[in-house]
């Protein structure tokens, strides 16, 4: 089986947020970049389980500057078989899944792994976009993923609960939690990962669906209200009258 | 010209996120001087839908046919494009829930629409222009988004827009989808609902409480409050991980965002990862013993107490409350 997983680069949760070149960019000076966690944690480990068990090769691949091979590399490192990297600065989520999806067309993977969404943009707009180029189909927020005979079965998030079906390959899947535990990699996986193929290719151009025109902050810190432990019904008052929740 | 968007329904009932992604899609519809229009997919009953003329909506298109009960992506974004082109929708409006947040990506490609995922408030139009607002960083920042594309595709985040509802009726007419039979891609197995409780991503009220509870044989009275507040209930990772408390109730960065009206946080830190999933709530009360717990700086309201002693009050305050309104 051949699989593909889509890796980003998005910045620690921990990180300080701020905007320059008139809040239309994100201040990358002191922070530290990490693969997104559901790429690595749950996408990718998946990807790599089921080679473990039925053969085939895990690729990644991803669609940005030089800087992100140290990701890459631990990438390779937690057990894919080789990267790519298509060298751009991305500029839209459609740039993005192009670039993935001209990759795929000439590799056919049977299936390809994405991450839930990133930690910065939160939107799975990737996967989406990716399989629609590919026209193949795609299951989103999903738990569990087995793979027998050409056909996938999965569980995948409903409102208030969780759904089984069945789906032909190839097949786009958007990694949820407990699709698989996170590994942290080895010294063999770090000292091969040194040497594993990581080929670097050009972007294709495509057209420009949506631009950022603005970031902002929070007006400002929330002001906490403090209500006495004894004063319970005060509470109550505050979140029916004030804050008009209840 | 026309503002489309998709409805889903659930167990009888339209989903409570479909009706805020019709209601926003009738403000559109408004902003821009046309017609509001709902696409329903699969068998629902006529009266159940016309209802939707309650949040503006104007005609309902219904391609009423059991073979398209299950969401499908593939299926589902060749029937929402062609009732799309059919009704000369510029603005297509999905909810950002479990379903939209891989339909809508689709849609954008097939339409080559230009895409805006989890929308908080109204675009605001300049020319064919849209300006659409969304939270990034796990709501530490929102960030505008420029669309310039002839088509504009939006999904809203659940709880951003509360539909204001008036009398109307809506229309409800049938289309038949031209399909293949290889457009049907999904076959659903079994579906494994958690009953009696409030689906968390769909609630505005919830009551969530970590590790500060001791053990899972303290959660009655965090139940009994989200009973009687007909709230949710969610936890922090901590406890979720020794499963004191269920895999699918945990919120932040690693589980559920959420975004309700009311979040109440009994026990738990304020851990960054937490607030990621939390942060969008437009009202947050925090119950913790110790006043240097950082869910303060994110909290409107705190209480600096024992949770065994301040929530019982609170059940106590709230039914008093209750019974006075
Ligand atoms: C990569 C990563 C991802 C993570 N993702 C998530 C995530 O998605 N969601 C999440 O929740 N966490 C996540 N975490 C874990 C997070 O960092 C915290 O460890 C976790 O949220 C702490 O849970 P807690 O607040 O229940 O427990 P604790 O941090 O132990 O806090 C317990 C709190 O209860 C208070 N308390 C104690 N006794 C009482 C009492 N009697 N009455 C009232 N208050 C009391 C204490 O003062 C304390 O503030 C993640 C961590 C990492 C590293
Ligand atoms: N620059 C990128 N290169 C490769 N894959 C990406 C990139 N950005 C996002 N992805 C993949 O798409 C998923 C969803 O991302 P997003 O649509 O940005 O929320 C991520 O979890 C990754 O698997």
């Amino acid at each position: 089986m051949k699989i593909l997983v889509p890796i980003s680069k998005v910045p620690d949760t921990t990180s300080k947020i701020a905007f320059i070149e008139n809040n239309t960019k994100f201040n990358p000076d002191g922070v530290t970049f990490i693969m997104n966690p559901t790429d690595e944690w749950y996408a990718l480990v998946r990807a790599i389980e089921l080679k473990e068990k039925q053969g085939g090769e895990v690729v990644v691949i991803h669609v940005g500057g030089a800087e992100t091979e140290q990701i890459i590399r631990k990438a390779l490192a937690i057990g894919a078989d080789k990267a790519v990297r298509v060298d751009a600065d991305p500029t839209d989520a459609y740039f993005v899944a192009t670039q993935i999806a001209n990759h795929a067309k000439t590799e056919n993977y049977d299936l390809i792994i994405t991450g839930k969404e990133t930690i910065d943009y939160n939107s799975f707009e990737i996967g989406g976009m990716v399989a629609e180029l590919l026209d193949i189909p795609a299951v989103a927020l999903v738990s569990k993923l087995e793979v027998e005979n050409g056909v996938a079965t999965l569980k995948r998030e409903i409102e208030g609960g969780t759904e089984t079906v069945e789906v032909k390959l190839p097949l786009l899947v958007g990694a949820e939690k407990d699709l698989a535990v996170a590994r942290i990699p080895n010294m063999k996986g770090i000292m091969s990962a040194r040497t594993k193929p990581l080929t670097v290719v050009a972007a294709a151009g495509t057209d420009k669906l949506t631009t950022v025109v603005n970031y902002a902050l929070p007006e400002k810190a929330k002001q906490c209200k403090y209500v006495s432990p004894d004063n319970v019904g005060e509470l109550v008052r505050l979140l029916h009258e004030e804050a008009k929740v209840i | 010209m026309a503002v489309l968007s998709f409805v889903e329904i659930a167990d009888g009932k339209i989903k409570k996120a479909s009706v805020e992604a019709a209601y926003y899609g009738s403000k559109v519809a408004e902003s821009l001087g046309t017609d509001s229009i709902a696409l329903v997919i699969g068998e629902a009953p006529a009266d159940l839908l016309a209802t939707l003329g309650q949040v503006g909506v104007k005609k309902v298109v219904q391609a009423n046919n059991a073979r398209f009960n299950s969401f499908d992506s593939k299926l589902y974004t060749k029937i929402v494009a062609q009732a799309a082109a059919e009704s000369g929708a510029t603005v297509v409006v999905l909810s950002f829930n479990n379903n939209g947040k891989l339909l809508a990506p689709r849609l954008s490609v097939k339409l080559k629409a230009g895409y805006v995922p989890g929308a908080v408030e109204l675009p605001v139009f300049n020319g064919n222009t849209a300006v659409v607002k969304k939270n990034v960083f796990s709501g530490k920042a929102s960030a505008e988004y420029q669309v310039a594309t002839d088509v504009k595709v939006i999904s809203v985040n659940p709880n951003s827009l509360p539909p204001i509802k008036g009398t109307a009726s809506a229309e409800v007419v049938q289309i038949t989808p031209t399909v293949a039979d290889t457009d049907f891609t999904t076959v659903v197995k079994g579906v494994d609902k958690i009953t009696g409780t409030i689906p968390l991503t769909e609630a505005e009220l919830v009551v969530s409480a970590g590790r500060g509870l001791k053990g899972p044989e303290n959660w009655g009275m965090i139940e009994e409050l989200a009973r009687d507040m007909g709230a949710a209930t969610a936890c922090s990772r901590a406890v979720a991980d020794v499963d004191w408390r269920p895999h699918h109730e945990h919120v932040g960065q690693t589980g559920l965002t959420i975004r309700p009206n009311l979040y109440i946080a009994v026990g738990i830190s304020g851990a960054i990862q937490h607030l990621a999933g939390v942060n969008g709530s437009k009202v947050i009360v925090v119950i913790n013993t110790d006043p240097e717990a950082p869910f303060f700086k994110a909290a409107d309201y705190g209480i600096v107490g024992d949770a065994f002693q301040v929530v019982p009050k609170l059940i106590e305050e709230y039914m008093k409350f209750k019974n006075a309104h």
